[in-house]
């Protein structure tokens, strides 16, 4: 198999951008990700976009075609991949394996959505999709509320708090303060968060990461063509892709996601690493719950101590596993289908030393986890600054 | 002879106050209160209708007798407020109990008494041999127009009646109707809220034809008042049953057991089913019960009803649902009506 | 927006959502809600056998929505939970009739008929099963 490297990266700031249509954002990113890999575009082979929903927020579908055209990389091929939430992380797998396998040696992996063209309402209707259409939204359930039962069964199981939930929020706030991209670069305090209006009890507004535009894009590249360019490489050494049931009732448990659990075996097994060895990590924080449970779930704390452990900055900046220094989904912004990527690039800045006022110390090893729904995707990668 | 196999009803849990709904139009509660002799008025849930009422009130009535809805022949939904202006109540109905496909179904409408006209239909179903078992329901979530004397008792409510000839718990010795052209209450298609003709809806319409059904009944069968231990009469309101009931020298014990609107309203259709169900849930074998409903435009359905040895306990007796109640603001009660534009 | 739900695809539901009718795997006794028509433990061993559920379970979790999904704006606050059926199958579906103060994880519930939603402008109306606290209704 073909070892991997991240020789190029970049992103748009997330959040409303009026001005800019999806487009333009896969355009910004594109470039900027091909101008620091500091290669030719027709050294790129290939293209995979992940984009949840282009069809329902902006009626635009066959995205694939249309990232290679708005990149200028027309005719080589180009493929959309579609995990809801989880879009974008199973992207930058799809162009892994793709080079692993021996296919391309040179691939970009990019993420994109529009969300803000639409209604509140239509927004909330196709996240809603995420889920199952037929056994959970028909009933009324928003994407939120899904969340919420699993954080009222976290707090029954575990005796998780509202106050620990919200921990999470404060903390993301605080590194998307210190991130010039993020959706919302400003620190927020615990009461504003418990005293934020109900969305789906026990969550509240600033318990849910916002509707957000924004792409980004990653350069991956084989051993030896990126050794060639790229002094600095991040590679990829394991990774991990695992589904479980559309919906959240059929699962074994509503507090454990058994495909983040299944994923980052894989992906650790393949790093040969265990969850101690992970200097910092991006995790899917779409609802602050879901930060518990990723902690949790992919080993860094036992199961039911992960609302504790936030509350006691554990997860924190200048901790040993700094969690979402991005900002995470809640503050630097969730645009659905760029999250899985802007997770990437975010760890191989760290990893590079290129993160400036919110730079982990000693960053050596990343792990990033994207997950789709209500957990019935999720993708989990773990990247290095040594190749394996 | 056709009798009732299993009875079954339901109320929604929700009630408005005469006086939280005088309050509003700045009327005097308790004048209104003491004319009407209605106290509150059940309101249905947001999700609530007539279909979902009959469905629960036929589940009731399922539960009570325990026979297989795939016996069940013939299912009549009576009601004034069906869901739907073309579409039945009664195939929804079916198939939320199992009783379809292989049955006669439709939609009654005979402003209040389009529940007991169900039950003649399944009566004269069962008696030809045409079906086994008939289920008969008349439910309502009636609406008055605010501000209307009618918005203090339009009330929301059901009752369902399986028919049938084995095991009947009450047997329908004779039914008899008394039908007429007259004007006193109607809405016309497209129409959100009825019209009435206010004091014409009482002497030439509810009382003429309470009297004619009842008196007609009593010719046919040879009963007098005296043989009856039980009378329902539709109740608009709590006063007219009262007053039909003196007319006639009924003592007013008879006539309390199943009168329920000073409790919950007039259910229109489910008014008598109501009522009948009330007089079941406490009447020993041997019984005999008289029952009239009435439907303005306008008609009576009279029954004779002797309940059997079969007769036992209901584990969803009227009661219950009587006292189970939350009680609504105005506001919340116009939330409830969908009386809101969104 | 219109509504998107297609008369077929609310009407292909009719017995699962009016009545609760499922399927459950002989082998290994595990009960389905909504059916599957392969047994994902039994795989080719799997007997395949039709149930009715009782209608009545626990409340597993639950949430109250603030925020509604579109169609549902007239409803909130609405209750929405995933219910333990007594069979052992776990669903999604709303909770009705009950005072949000008396929420609770593992409050026993039964089945009751109700509106869910309805098409726009005239549209079908939809109806399905949600829950009532046992506790609460016909003591």
């Amino acid at each position: 198999m073909e070892k991997v490297a991240i020789i190029g990266m970049g992103m748009t700031k997330f959040g409303e951008c009026w001005d800019k249509g999806l487009r333009d954002l896969i355009a910004e990113a594109g470039a900027k990700a091909v101008t620091s890999a500091g290669i030719d575009g027709k050294d790129i082979q290939a293209i995979y976009g992940g984009n949840m929903s282009a069809g329902r927020f902006i009626g635009q579908e066959h995205v694939g075609a249309l990232i290679a055209d708005a990149i200028g990389l027309s005719p080589i091929p180009s493929t959309r991949v579609e995990a809801a939430c989880a879009s974008g992380g199973l992207a930058l797998r799809e162009a892994y394996l793709s080079i692993a396998g021996g296919i391309y040696d040179v691939v970009v992996a990019g993420g994109v959505e529009k969300m803000t063209d639409v209604y509140t309402e239509q927004v909330s209707l196709t996240l809603g999709g995420a889920g199952d259409q037929e056994w959970e939204v028909f009933h009324g359930a928003t994407f939120p509320s899904l969340y919420a039962m699993m954080a009222r069964r976290h707090m029954h199981d575990y005796g998780t708090t509202e106050e620990q939930l919200a921990a999470v929020a404060v903390k993301n706030h605080s590194n998307g303060a210190k991130n010039p991209l993020a959706q919302f670069p400003f620190e927020i305090t615990l009461e504003q968060v418990m005293k934020s209006s109900k969305v789906a009890e026990p969550l509240k507004l600033l318990d849910c990461s916002p509707i957000t535009d924004g792409a980004a894009a990653v350069i991956l590249a084989k051993e030896s063509f990126a050794k060639k360019v790229c002094d600095n490489p991040v590679w990829i050494t394991g990774s991990g892709h695992a589904t479980d049931t559309l919906a959240l009732d059929d699962r074994r448990s509503m507090t454990t996601l058994d495909a983040t659990k299944l994923a980052t075996k894989v992906a650790m097994k393949q790093a040969g690493i265990t969850p101690k060895q992970v200097d910092l990590a991006e995790v899917h924080d779409c609802f602050t719950i879901a930060e518990i449970c990723a902690v949790e779930d992919i080993g860094f704390v036992k199961k039911g101590e992960g609302g504790k452990a936030e509350a006691d900055g554990m997860f924190d900046l200048n901790s040993d596993i700094p969690v979402n220094t991005s900002g995470g989904l809640k503050a630097c912004g969730h645009p659905v289908g760029a999250t899985g990527i802007k997770q990437a690039v975010e760890i191989s800045w760290q990893l590079r030393g290129e993160a400036d006022k919110r730079q982990v110390k000693d960053a050596n090893i990343g792990l990033a986890h994207n997950v789709g729904g209500s957990g019935a995707t999720a993708v989990v990668h773990v990247f290095s600054r040594e190749v394996r | 002879m056709a009798g009732i196999v299993g009875y079954g009803a339901y109320i929604p849990r929700y009630r408005i106050k005469v006086e939280e709904i005088a309050h509003v139009w700045g009327k005097d509660a308790r004048a209104i209160s003491g004319g009407l002799g209605v106290k509150e008025k059940s309101v249905p849930s947001l999700d609530e209708d007539t279909i979902t009422i009959s469905t629960q009130a036929a589940r009731n009535a399922l539960e009570y007798c325990g026979i297989d809805p795939q016996k069940i022949g013939a299912v009549y939904v009576g009601s004034e407020s069906h869901p739907y202006a073309v579409k039945p109540s009664a195939t929804v109905v079916a198939e939320a109990i199992g009783a379809t496909p292989e049955l006669m179904a439709a939609d009654y409408e005979f402003a209040c008494k389009a529940g007991t006209a169900a039950m003649q239909t399944c009566m004269a179903f069962v008696d030809s041999g045409m079906v086994d078992y008939g289920l008969a329901i008349g439910t309502d979530t009636s609406q008055g127009r605010p501000g209307d004397p009618l918005e203090y008792t339009t009330a929301a409510g059901g009752a369902a009646y399986i028919i049938g000839k084995k095991d009947t718990v009450a047997d329908i010795e004779a039914t008899y109707s008394f039908t007429t052209d007259t004007p006193d209450f109607w809405r016309r298609e497209g129409e959100p809220y009825p019209s009435h003709g206010a004091r014409f809806t009482g002497e030439p319409g509810y009382f003429r034809h309470v009297r004619g059904a009842t008196e007609g009944l009593l010719e046919k069968t040879g009963y007098k008042f005296d043989d009856f231990d039980y009378v329902v009469f539709h109740q608009p309101n709590g006063k007219f049953p009262m007053r039909m009931a003196k007319k006639f020298g009924i003592p007013k014990e008879k006539i309390e057991v199943g009168l329920l609107t000073p409790m919950i309203g007039n259910t229109y259709s489910g008014s008598t089913p109501l009522g009948l169900a009330a007089v079941l849930d406490v009447a020993r074998p041997g019984q005999l019960i008289l029952a009239t409903s009435f439907g303005s435009g306008a008609g009576g359905d009279s029954f004779a009803i002797k309940v059997t040895d079969k007769i036992h306990k209901n584990p969803r007796p009227v009661k219950d649902y009587v006292e189970r109640r939350s009680y609504l603001t105005y506001g919340e009660y116009i939330k409830h009506r969908k009386k809101i534009r969104m | 927006m219109p509504h998107r739900k297609s008369l077929a695809s609310v009407w292909r539901r009719i017995p699962q959502r009016y009545r609760m009718e499922s399927t459950m795997c002989e082998t290994c006794g595990t009960y389905f809600f909504p059916p599957r028509n392969f047994c994902p433990t039994c795989r080719r061993k799997s007997k395949i056998k039709h149930y009715a559920a009782k209608g009545t379970g626990k409340v597993y979790s639950y949430t109250v929505i603030h925020v509604p999904q579109e169609g549902f704006e007239l409803e909130i606050p609405y209750v929405l939970a995933v219910v333990e059926l007594d069979e052992g199958a776990k669903l999604t579906a709303q909770l009705c009739d009950v005072d949000l103060e008396d929420l609770k994880i593992g409050m026993p519930v039964e089945v009751t008929f109700r509106r869910i939603s309805e098409g726009k402008g005239g549209g079908i109306i939809h109806y399905a099963y949600k829950f009532t606290p046992i506790s609460g209704q016909n003591k």
